[in-house]
């Protein structure tokens, strides 16, 4: 937890094996095929004393079905429920779009690696992410939010393929009341927007970034994210000072079925937040 | 008497072939499965064992890239015979292990209670390299901040008889690697199999305790000078060689280089070699559901990074050509494991080579793609 680092759960052995049950306490859709599960554990100690880090998440569980990695999309400071947004994409994901409220399902976690809010404060922070890759760093946002006055200039640059696709659309304004800049971007206008239009690193050119002090966090598909460090690289961030979160096929968050390996990283385990010299020598290996 | 004498821990001595039952009795009454070679289909496997004659005697292998044939009556040997697809993994790390069972209960799952329990094996007629294997597999399953308990429970209870082998495949190139032939530590007891008696060397309290009214003598200085010659004469005939300098940097600054899809050509990805592997370790999660829906399990399988499914998700296959999956698995085996747990994870046995429909040589194209690099 932020303001309590020496409590951070570390996953146990045990957890290869057990699923902890948590209710589906209510549904809220975001987009199309995605929705957010507030989900609270069964157990009320359990809910009461687990913690997480903005950027980790959780093995979501549906018996019969099977487990998927999903990132914790809520406050880290919210001990009363778990945010988790989904989009129905394969078989567990679809399983979990029949979910109802009062539903059971089993959580492993939280695993992985967060993003470094302790190490950003007193700098800009330039968080640029695409489609499902902003709910990951919602705890983030929410984080500096609460500790505002630690950080510099806060940008949100978020792009999504169309308006309707936009997560969190609501909330944009009270981010803003927060002095965070968010700028959205859509890959394709229609009638029902007015503002940007073009891929997110399209527009990374706009924003007069202090690459000294300044740190850019990404998240989103695999491709714009290459780009998004292309134009910070271009505009001189250190690549110290550029964070990366990915997504592999995940197992087992622990770094044992091998699934998620890129290079020398097990992402479950060593991600999945990088600083991107940790990634750059062979991020740009094809299908590797 | 000698046979009220028990030998030291770290002392050498020489048993009759007969007497090797009733080290395998003396195991079993101590609650033991005994594991040994033993022939099936034409092919060595791991398989229980109750008595010495049991063993393959006088067999060995013929072993070649995408080629395993069994020889007969060149000898009366018991353990002269290099492993075939088999290794001891499938008994630490199963291909298959239930994680758990569920019941449903209303709108909630109750966890069933295990019934699995661990057995203890006797692992007889472990090679060197095999002992090398386990290691690195210990590192894996077993990290300071990680454990597996399905690993962790057989393995901490395996009893290991090593074998030092006296005449390895064509297919082998332990030396290479620094995992063999001979066996240098962490058994309970330590075999080297001449023509007339076994030479044991006991590695442990538990291997000292199973020698207890066994009849042995006294290794002698002509016996031990034998065993020397023969693991010397055993070093000499490998010719197989893999160049290990600079491998971990050799593979993984050419990670574009064009050579690997000439591999990728050949490879037919069939995920052989990561099955036969010893230190393999990759595995999936299967979820089953009862048709009622009232009961489901997880279990976990062995997986290749061979697969296609290995490496799917959400938005597509993170490789979706041969050349790529090749490439991870060398580039894991000969690299990145290196980075990952401070050895290699390759110790020289030859089963990916055996095995290899395609007659892909990890050695050869080791060489190959050095030869590239270089000119």
């Amino acid at each position: 937890m932020i303001d309590s680092p020496e409590k951070i759960l570390v996953p146990q052995s045990e957890l290869l094996l057990s699923p902890h049950w948590a209710e589906v306490m209510d549904i809220t859709p975001e987009a199309e095929g995605i929705s957010t599960y507030w989900l609270r554990f069964t157990d009320p100690v359990e809910q009461e004393t687990f913690r997480f880090e903005p950027g980790q998440f959780n093995m979501v569980y549906l018996p019969g079905f099977g487990e998927s990695a999903i990132s914790i999309s809520s406050d880290p400071n919210d001990h009363e429920k778990l945010g988790h947004t989904i989009r129905f994409v394969g078989n567990v994901t679809r399983a979990v779009s029949r979910l109802k409220v009062g539903d059971i399902v089993g959580l492993r976690g939280p695993f992985g690696t967060y993003w470094p809010m302790r190490e950003m404060e007193g700098k800009d922070v330039f968080i640029s992410c695409g489609g499902i890759g902003l709910p990951p760093l919602r705890p983030a946002i929410y984080h500096i939010i609460r500790n505002r006055e630690k950080y510099g200039k806060v940008t949100l640059l978020y792009g999504s393929r169309t308006s309707s696709d936009l997560m969190f659309p609501k909330e944009y304004e009270s981010w803003r009341n927060a002095n965070i800049d968010v700028e959205v971007t859509v890959d394709r206008g229609d009638a029902n927007w007015n503002g940007r239009v073009g891929v997110v690193p399209m527009w990374f050119y706009q924003f007069r970034i202090d690459p000294r002090k300044t740190a850019v966090l990404t998240c989103g598909p695999e491709i714009m994210i290459r780009f998004v460090i292309y134009e910070a690289m271009a505009r001189r961030v250190p690549v110290e000072s550029i964070y990366v979160s990915l997504e592999r096929n995940m197992k087992c968050g622990q770094g044992s079925c091998g699934h998620c390996q890129m290079g020398p990283y097990f992402i479950c385990k060593d991600g999945p937040v990088f600083r991107f010299d940790e990634l750059q020598s062979f991020f740009n290996v094809e299908e590797f | 008497m000698p046979t009220e004498r028990i030998p030291e821990i770290g002392s050498t001595v020489t048993i009759q072939k007969p007497a090797f039952n009733s080290i395998l009795s003396r195991l079993k009454e101590d609650g033991y499965l005994p594991i040994g070679p033993r022939l099936k289909d034409e092919a060595l496997v791991y398989a229980p064992i109750d008595k010495i004659e049991d063993l393959p005697q006088g067999v060995s292998t013929v072993q070649k890239p995408g080629y395993y044939r069994l020889t007969r009556g060149k000898h009366m040997r018991y353990f002269d015979i290099i492993p075939g697809a088999h290794s001891w993994k499938q008994f630490l790390f199963p291909s298959r292990a239930e994680l758990f069972k569920l019941q449903k209960n209303g709108r909630e799952w109750e966890r069933l209670p295990e019934k699995e329990e661990p057995v203890n094996y006797a692992f007889i007629g472990v090679r060197a390299c095999e002992l090398a294997a386990i290691q690195i597999q210990d590192n894996i399953f077993m990290r300071s901040d990680f454990t597996d308990p399905i690993y962790q429970a057989h393995r901490k209870r395996v009893f290991i008889v090593s074998v030092n082998c006296t005449h390895p495949s064509e297919t082998c190139f332990c030396t290479s690697m620094g995992t063999g032939p001979r066996v240098k530590d962490s058994y309970d007891l330590d075999l080297t199999e001449l023509d007339d008696v076994f030479v044991l060397t006991i590695g442990s309290e538990l291997g000292k305790r199973l020698m207890t009214g066994i009849p042995f003598e006294d290794a002698s200085g002509y016996i031990r000078t034998n065993v020397e010659h023969k693991l010397e004469h055993a070093e000499q005939q490998m010719r197989r060689k893999l160049d290990t300098t600079d491998l971990p940097e050799l593979i993984l600054n050419h990670l574009d280089h064009p050579y690997w899809n000439e591999i990728g050509k050949r490879c037919l990805s069939c995920a052989n070699c990561t099955q036969v592997c010893p230190t393999c370790f990759c595995w999936d999660t299967v979820d089953e559901i009862s048709l009622d829906g009232q009961t489901t399990g997880r279990a976990r399988v062995w997986d290749s990074c061979f697969n296609p499914g290995y490496s799917y998700q959400a938005g597509g296959n993170t490789r979706p050509t041969i050349y790529s999956r090749y490439r991870q698995w060398m580039s894991h085996k000969l690299g990145t494991w290196k980075q990952q747990y401070g050895t290699l994870g390759c110790v020289g046995c030859g089963r990916c080579i055996t095995w290899c429909p395609a007659e892909i040589d990890i050695t050869e194209e080791v060489a190959a793609l050095r030869n590239e690099v270089e000119r």
